[in-house]
């Protein structure tokens, strides 16, 4: 029978991964992988908690909003990785402005 | 041997556990987005399993649609994809640190995962029934606040990546 702990341990697991991912890779982009594991982690047991404990639905709607965090998230990560790529002698005029 | 749930439930943690692994160690960054790919679908496989329908087709539609899509641009747009170049010197030194970061993570694992199956959690009976009615109506109804403030959350963001992506305006 499948229960919490199951979700749990999967999803401990997949955390203890992207933490790996964060600290090991020295590419921006693959951090950015990284903390997505994390945040599917997080999500992972939101739900099972959830699903498993109360019976509420709290769990996914705090799941979702955490979809829309890290979507926005990614998308400004990969706007200042290409500016800043894009400019690689001044990159500081990105944090200084025009 | 195996109960039919109990097949998939291994089979989804299995492609989520795996997918994390290439994520975390494949040498090349799109292999690591690709195996990201698997990692995404098995989520939302699992949330599909705990009788989260309407999360699960949004994971798919949000992360493997568009977060996805974004970190493979990202990745081919950078021109250097291959992180196997370390320097002559520090070499042994860091395959030293790399087999600690490894042996630290399995550790953390392993410790959680202990932890986990020991703690006693109170649980009730899990209910297996639509969600997305109920999700909508929660959202317009408790939850109306944060759901409008999420929208003016991702109008800053499109607004400042757009702002960001901009080349920067010559000065007259």
């Amino acid at each position: 029978m499948i229960g919490l702990s199951h979700f749990l341990v999967v999803s401990a697991v997949l955390f203890v991964l992207g933490l790996l991912t964060i600290a090991t890779r020295r590419n921006a982009v693959g951090r950015l992988m990284g903390v997505a594991l994390l945040v599917n982690a997080a999500g992972i047991n939101l739900v099972a908690f959830s699903h498993y404990g109360h019976g509420t639905l709290t769990g996914q709607i705090f799941t979702l909003f955490i979809l829309l965090g890290a979507a926005s998230q990614t998308m400004l990560a990969v706007a200042i990785i290409h500016a800043v790529g894009a400019q690689p002698p001044d990159a500081g005029a990105l944090i200084k402005g025009p | 041997m195996f109960s039919p749930s109990a097949a998939a439930f291994y089979a989804l943690a299995a492609m989520v556990l795996m997918g994390a692994t290439g994520v975390a160690l494949a040498r090349n960054l799109l292999h690591a987005a690709l195996c990201l790919l698997s990692t995404l679908v098995g989520t939302a496989g699992l949330y599909l399993f705990m009788g989260a329908d309407f999360l699960g087709v949004a994971q798919l539609l949000v992360y493997g649609g568009g977060i996805l899509v974004l970190l493979l641009f990202a990745v081919l747009f950078t021109a250097r994809t291959d992180e196997a170049r370390l320097s002559s010197r520090g070499r042994g030194r860091e395959r030293f640190l790399r087999g600690l970061t490894l042996l630290a993570a399995g550790a953390a694992s392993l410790a959680l995962a202990v932890l986990i199956t020991r703690a006693p959690f109170p649980l009730t009976e899990p209910v297996a029934a639509p969600t997305t009615a109920r999700l909508g109506d929660a959202f317009l109804r408790e939850y109306l606040l944060p759901f409008q403030l999420s929208s003016l959350v991702l109008l800053t963001a499109l607004i400042g990546a757009m702002r960001l992506s901009r080349p920067a305006p010559q000065a007259p």
